[in-house]
C-alpha cells in the first residue's frame, strides 16, 4: 500500500471541528446592540471515504447552514471543514475553486436549483466550465455519459429544465453533482420535493451511483425514512448541536436521546383504524442566547433540575453510539415505540 | 455557448405567437410608422422642411400641401417626418445611456450588496428626485439648450429607473438556488451575473426600456416645447407644438398634427412593451 494511499484510510474524507456559525440579526434599535442567532453551536463529525452521514432535525436545526459551511459557501464564524486533510476555509480562492471538483452539491428544490434560462448541456457542464474551458466535443460527449449514468437520454442534452417533470429535474442536478467524478456529495433535501413514488427512485439512483463510484454522501433531511435507507451513520440536530449519533439500527431501534425519539414518534404511520393523538405544541426554544443546561430541557418530559444546569456533552454509549443526555440510559430503557423491532423504514426493493 | 439550437421557446413558435398578439403586433406597426417616416425623411420629403415660404402660410389641407401648412409656410407633413428624426434621435440615445448605465450600477448592487449597494442606490435616489425638465434647465444653463442637452437630461433621468429595476429583479435571481449551485461549481460574482442573472432579467429590461423609450419621447416633446431642446430651424415634434400655441384659436390643427403623432408614438410603444412582456415570460411560453 502506498503512503497515499495509507493517508486516505486514515484521514477521514470530511471532518467537521467544533464548528460555530452565528448570524447577526438586524438591529432592532439604535441604542442596543444587534441581537445574533447561533446557528451552529460546536459541530464535531467526520466521514471516512465511501461512507454515508444522514443529518436529522427539525426547520432551524442548523441543517443547511452545516451543508453550505461544508460546501465552503460561508465563512463560518469560528472551527473548521477539512476536506481529505485540507482546510477549506483557509486555502486560496483559487485553490478552493480547484478543490470544488472533490465535492459537489444537490439542492432540496430542483425547479429552482436548475437555471431555467439555460440547456440541460450547460446546466450540467457549469462545474467543469467553472474551471476551465473543454472544447465543446469532449463536453458533450461527458454530459450525455453522466446524463446516461443519471438514467436520462442523449437526446435530452439541448432540452430545458422545464421540459422536465420534478423526478428528471433531480436526476440533471445529481448528474452535474457527478460530471466532476466529486468524493463527496452534499445533498440538501433531494427528495423532500418529489412525490413519493419518484423519491424512491431519485434515492435509488443515489445508491446505485454510490456502490458504483464509491461516492460518499452528506444527506440532510427531516425524512427519517430516507437516511434510514441511505446512510451508514446518523448524526442528529438540534438546535445547532448534534445531539445523537450512531449507527441507523442504534439510532432507530434504540434511541438514547428524548428529542430522537421524539422524532421518530412524529414520523406518520399509515395504519388503518389508528388514533393519533395531537401533541400539545411547544414554544421552539431560541437559539439567540447561550443559556444554561441543556438546550432541550424546556421540551423534554424527563428533564429534572440538573438537565436545566449543566449542559449534557455528546457522549459514547456503546462503540457506534453517542448521546448528548444525561438520562441516555433510561432513555434507552424505555419500550420501543413500534411493536415490531427496527424495521426498514423503507422496504428495500422499491 | 453550448448548442444553441432547440430553443426554449424556438425562434419560429415566437414569431407565431407574436403574431397572435394583438397589442404587440399594433404596438409593433405604430413604431415601424414612425421609424419608417425617420427613416423616408432622410431620403425623401414632399416639401423642404427648412424652407420658409411666408407667401403660402396658414395654407389648409389640399393636394399640393396634405396636412396644409404652418405659420412660416413649411409643409406639415415635411415637418413631420423630419420631426420623427429628433424623436428616434432622442430616445434611442438617452434610453440607451440610462439603459447601459443603469443596468451596470444595478448588477453591480445586487452583486456586492453592503455600502456599495447603499450608495448606488442613494446615489440613484438623489439622481431620481430632480425631474428631468429640471435638470435640462440646469444643464441648458451650463452647455446652453439644444439636442445635446435634452438627450444627456433624459438619459441621466434614465439611469435610477434602470437602476432600481435591474437591482430589484437581479436581487431576487441572486437568491435562486441555481446561483447557489453556481457559486459550489466555483464561479465568481461576475460570472454569474454575466452567465445566470443577465439573461434572466433581460426580458424584464426589454419592456422597461420600450416603456421607457415612450416617456423619453414625452420628456424631448416638452423639453422642445420649452424651448431646451430641439433648436429652430430643427424641427422636431415638440417644436412644432410650442410654434402651434400661439395660434391654438385661429388653427388649432397644427397642434393636433404633432400631437397626434406624439401620442401614437407613446401609444405604439406602450402597446409594443405590453406584448413583449406577456411574449417573453416564460410561463406563458410554456404554454404552448
Amino acid at each position: 500500500m502506498s503512503t497515499a494511499a495509507k493517508m486516505s484510510a486514515t484521514t477521514p474524507l470530511l471532518e467537521v471541528r467544533d464548528l460555530v456559525q452565528r448570524y447577526t440579526l438586524p438591529r432592532e434599535s439604535l441604542l442596543r446592540s444587534p441581537g445574533e442567532v447561533l446557528a451552529l453551536n460546536g459541530v464535531s463529525l467526520s466521514l471516512m471515504a465511501g461512507q454515508s452521514l444522514g443529518i436529522v432535525g427539525e426547520s432551524g436545526s442548523g441543517k443547511s447552514t452545516l451543508a453550505r459551511l461544508i460546501m465552503a459557501l460561508e465563512k463560518p464564524s469560528s472551527g473548521s471543514v477539512l476536506m481529505a486533510g485540507r482546510d477549506l476555509h483557509c486555502v486560496s480562492a483559487d485553490e478552493l475553486r480547484r478543490a470544488r471538483r472533490e465535492f459537489q452539491m444537490v439542492f432540496q428544490d430542483p425547479y429552482g436549483s436548475l437555471d431555467p434560462r439555460q440547456t440541460v448541456a450547460r446546466i450540467v457542464a457549469e462545474p467543469l466550465t467553472a474551471l476551465e474551458n473543454p472544447d465543446r466535443e469532449t463536453l458533450r460527449v461527458r454530459v450525455a455519459s453522466v446524463l446516461r449514468q443519471v438514467g436520462l437520454r442523449d437526446a435530452d442534452i439541448d432540452k430545458y429544465p422545464h421540459e422536465f417533470s420534478g423526478g428528471q429535474r433531480q436526476r440533471i442536478a445529481i448528474a452535474r453533482a457527478l460530471i466532476t467524478q466529486p468524493k463527496l456529495i452534499v445533498a440538501d433535501e433531494p427528495v423532500s420535493a418529489l412525490d413519493v413514488s419518484v423519491q424512491a427512485q431519485v434515492l435509488n439512483l443515489m445508491q446505485d451511483l454510490q456502490e458504483q463510484f464509491g461516492l460518499s454522501y452528506v444527506l440532510i433531511s427531516h425524512d427519517l425514512a430516507v437516511v434510514d435507507y441511505l446512510c451508514d451513520e446518523v448524526a442528529v440536530m438540534y438546535l445547532g448541536r448534534i445531539v445523537e449519533r450512531g449507527r441507523p439500527e442504534d439510532l432507530f431501534g434504540q434511541c438514547a436521546h428524548p428529542y430522537t425519539r421524539a422524532l421518530l414518534d412524529a414520523v406518520p404511520q399509515a395504519q388503518a383504524g389508528a388514533v393519533r393523538r395531537r401533541r400539545q405544541s411547544v414554544a421552539i426554544a431560541s437559539q439567540s442566547f447561550g443559556s444554561a443546561g441543556c438546550a432541550y430541557a424546556p421540551r423534554c418530559p424527563l428533564a429534572d433540575a440538573h438537565c436545566r444546569e449543566v449542559a449534557p456533552a455528546l457522549r459514547a454509549l456503546t462503540a457506534h453510539h453517542s448521546a448528548a443526555c444525561h438520562k441516555a440510559e433510561s432513555v434507552m430503557a424505555l419500550p420501543p415505540l413500534v411493536s415490531e423491532p427496527h424495521q426498514p423504514l423503507v422496504s428495500k426493493p422499491l | 455557448m453550448i448548442a444553441q439550437a432547440g430553443t426554449a421557446p424556438a425562434p419560429n413558435a415566437f414569431w407565431r405567437r407574436a403574431l397572435r398578439h394583438r397589442s404587440f403586433v399594433v404596438g409593433a406597426l405604430l413604431c415601424l410608422l414612425v421609424l419608417g417616416a425617420a427613416l423616408l425623411s432622410l431620403v425623401w420629403t414632399p416639401w423642404s422642411a427648412y424652407e420658409i415660404d411666408v407667401a403660402s402660410k396658414l395654407r389648409p389641407p389640399s393636394s399640393a400641401h396634405w396636412l396644409g401648412t404652418d405659420v412660416l409656410g413649411r409643409d406639415i407633413v415635411s415637418l413631420l417626418l423630419v420631426g420623427a428624426r429628433a424623436t428616434i434621435l432622442v430616445g434611442i440615445i438617452a434610453v440607451g445611456i440610462g439603459l447601459t448605465c443603469g443596468v451596470c450600477l444595478g448588477l453591480i448592487a445586487a452583486a456586492q450588496r453592503g455600502w456599495t449597494e447603499e450608495v448606488i442606490m442613494r446615489f440613484s435616489d438623489f439622481t431620481f428626485a430632480f425631474p428631468a425638465v429640471l435638470s435640462a434647465i440646469m444643464l441648458a444653463a451650463v452647455i446652453g439648450p439644444g439636442m445635446v442637452t435634452s438627450i444627456t437630461a433624459i438619459g441621466i433621468f434614465q439611469i435610477p429607473v434602470f437602476v432600481r429595476v435591474t437591482r430589484g429583479s437581479a436581487g431576487a435571481i441572486w437568491a435562486r438556488e441555481f446561483i447557489l449551485a453556481a457559486r459550489a461549481a466555483g464561479k465568481g460574482r461576475v460570472r454569474i451575473t454575466i452567465e445566470h442573472v443577465l439573461p434572466n432579467i433581460l426580458s424584464i429590461l426589454i419592456v422597461q426600456a420600450t416603456i421607457q423609450f415612450a416617456l423619453a419621447i414625452l420628456a424631448e416633446a416638452a423639453l422642445s416645447y420649452l424651448g431646451l431642446g430641439t433648436q429652430p430651424p430643427q424641427p422636431s415634434w415638440g417644436r412644432m407644438l410650442n410654434d402651434a400655441q400661439t395660434l391654438l384659436f385661429q388653427s388649432p390643427s397644427l397642434a393636433v398634427y404633432p400631437g397626434a403623432a406624439i401620442a401614437l408614438a407613446v401609444l405604439g410603444l406602450n402597446l409594443l412593451g405590453d406584448g413583449l412582456r406577456d411574449l417573453l415570460d416564460p410561463r406563458l411560453a410554456r404554454q404552448r
